[in-house]
């Protein structure tokens, strides 16, 4: 349903990091004199993309940690807006 | 879907998620627009790194993770490498804001061992600066120096240039530079006016025309270039009708320290008289942020007069800074002047228009950052000439 592959490696951004903050109870993505706080979702995928598994592993994984079905086509659409705002990068 | 927002403070009074550290108001350079107080010659010692380091332990403690180190120029002081380590054992995301003057590769290197994330490169041009940068000779040379060991040490390349009058006509010459070394984030900030700003205002101040050249050299460069480099143009808020909403409103997210330990809502906020901010020597961090009367003070809606009180908009803007207000109206509780709905709005509107009959002319002399000049200057609000 979209152009990331479940093949594609993605990892955070070079110059980005990704951490559990608990004064938020959430996932922040910290970059260059900003950061993101991420939702529930956002941040279970974020924290998934090491750039050594694959989408695939990661919506397989997703599914067994939430007990839930079809995640697909909602993992790969998050990669695609992440990789759009820079906050994820693909690797080979 | 929606996947992720700035932080927004939460009911009640959220942490202070930024912290900035100005580490010292040392500095080789003499920018005129220079945001330091213009008293800076009478600030006290700075923190030893000992103070510095707890502060950044009590802060990290509450929450805080976006830590800015600036000055001054922080790479002034020596134990910087040891701070920076401290504040990424912790677990912050480090940014560096300097102006390159100090930078060598052993620094760099150290710097980078431990731990720092992010290096804002800064072109502190005064006009004689500027010129030298222009034509290609000394400063130009160090800046060329810096931005190569940034990239060589795998940072973004992120420059920050402030404008002016004095040089705004040169952003494409700026933005040529820039592309040429790289850059891959390249913020146009206009001045804002504070500290030294304020004193020189009638001289920095640009006209309309001069802005709006400005953007059209922007346009094309950003339709050019595209992503490569990304250029972010800051509108100078004096030709706004509405305020921005400074600090996303004061002692919400934002906690900034002064080289002598004092604890400020935003780096420009010491002038705001009746206020005893207090300083990390003396309370933690915790206490200051939360229990403070100086950071209380402008929570909340209750400091508010009209236009603001009653305003549909007051969630949106805060009612501006607190700072201009004061600076501009002598009232820091007033409505920021760039309101168009503010009864003084017309002081704004008469600095806009002395600067469009060509501004400086007649007024005092542009003043550089200095010493000595800092030791004669009253604190306060100084005295622009279209007040
Ligand atoms: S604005 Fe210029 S003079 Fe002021 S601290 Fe920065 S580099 Fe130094
Ligand atoms: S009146 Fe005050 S709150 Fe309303 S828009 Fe103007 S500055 Fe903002």
């Amino acid at each position: 349903m979209s152009g990331v592959s479940a093949a594609a490696r993605p990892a955070i951004a070079h110059g980005m990091r990704l951490q559990w903050e608990p004064a938020q109870e959430a996932h922040v993505l910290l970059y260059p004199e900003g950061m993101v706080k991420l939702n529930g979702s956002a941040g279970a995928i974020m924290s998934r993309c090491d750039g050594v598994r694959t989408v695939a592993d990661i919506v397989a994984d997703l599914e067994r940690t939430y007990g839930a079905a079809d995640l697909t086509a909602d993992v790969a659409a998050f990669v695609e807006l992440a990789l759009e705002r820079r906050w994820l990068e693909l690797r080979e | 879907m929606s996947v992720g927002s700035p932080p927004k403070m939460a009911p009640g009074v959220g942490p202070p998620l930024w912290l900035l550290l100005e580490l010292t108001y040392r500095c080789p350079l003499h920018c005129v627009f220079c945001y330091n107080p213009t008293d800076f010659a009478a600030v006290g010692a700075e923190l030893p790194a000992s103070e510095w380091i707890r502060v950044l332990r009590e802060a990290r403690a509450l929450g805080a993770v976006q830590l800015g180190l600036s000055g001054g120029e922080p790479l002034a002081r020596d134990d910087l490498e040891p701070i920076v380590a401290e504040a990424h054992a912790l677990g912050f995301y480090v940014n560096l804001i300097t102006s390159g003057v100090g930078m060598t590769e052993e620094r760099i290197g150290a710097l980078k061992h431990a731990g720092l994330d992010h290096i804002q490169l800064s072109f502190q041009d005064s006009t004689r600066e500027l010129n030298d940068f222009l034509s290609s000779t000394r400063t130009f040379e160090l800046k060329a120096k810096v931005a190569e060991l940034i990239r060589r040490y795998d940072y973004p390349m992120v420059l920050n240039v402030v404008l002016h009058r004095l040089n705004i006509d040169h952003v494409g010459e700026i933005l040529a530079m820039a592309e040429r070394m790289g850059a891959q984030y390249v913020e146009l900030a206009n001045t804002q006016y504070y500290g030294w700003a304020w004193l020189n205002r009638a001289h920095l101040l640009p006209s309309r025309a001069q802005l709006a050249r400005a953007e059209e050299v922007t346009r094309a460069f950003r339709e050019r270039l595209g992503a490569k480099m990304q250029i972010y143009f800051v509108v100078p808020d004096y030709f706004e009708t509405r305020p921005k909403a400074c600090m996303n409103g004061l002692g919400t997210v934002f906690l900034a320290i002064a080289p002598d330990g004092m604890a400020l809502p935003c780096h420009a906020a010491r002038m705001l008289p009746g206020l005893e901010f207090p300083n990390v020597r003396e309370h933690d961090v915790r206490s200051i942020w939360y229990d403070s009367a100086a950071f209380n003070h402008f929570r909340g809606e209750a400091w508010m007069k009209e236009p603001c009180r009653s305003c549909p908009e007051r969630q949106r803007d805060f009612g501006g800074c607190r700072c201009q207000a004061y600076l501009l109206t002598g009232d820091a509780a007033n409505a920021d002047p760039v309101c168009d709905l503010s009864p003084h709005h017309h002081l704004v509107t008469a600095a806009v228009a002395e600067a469009e009959r060509g501004g400086a002319a007649g007024a005092s002399a542009l003043l550089f950052r200095d010493h000595r000049i800092s030791i004669a200057v009253e604190p306060g609000r100084g005295a622009p000439s279209a007040r």
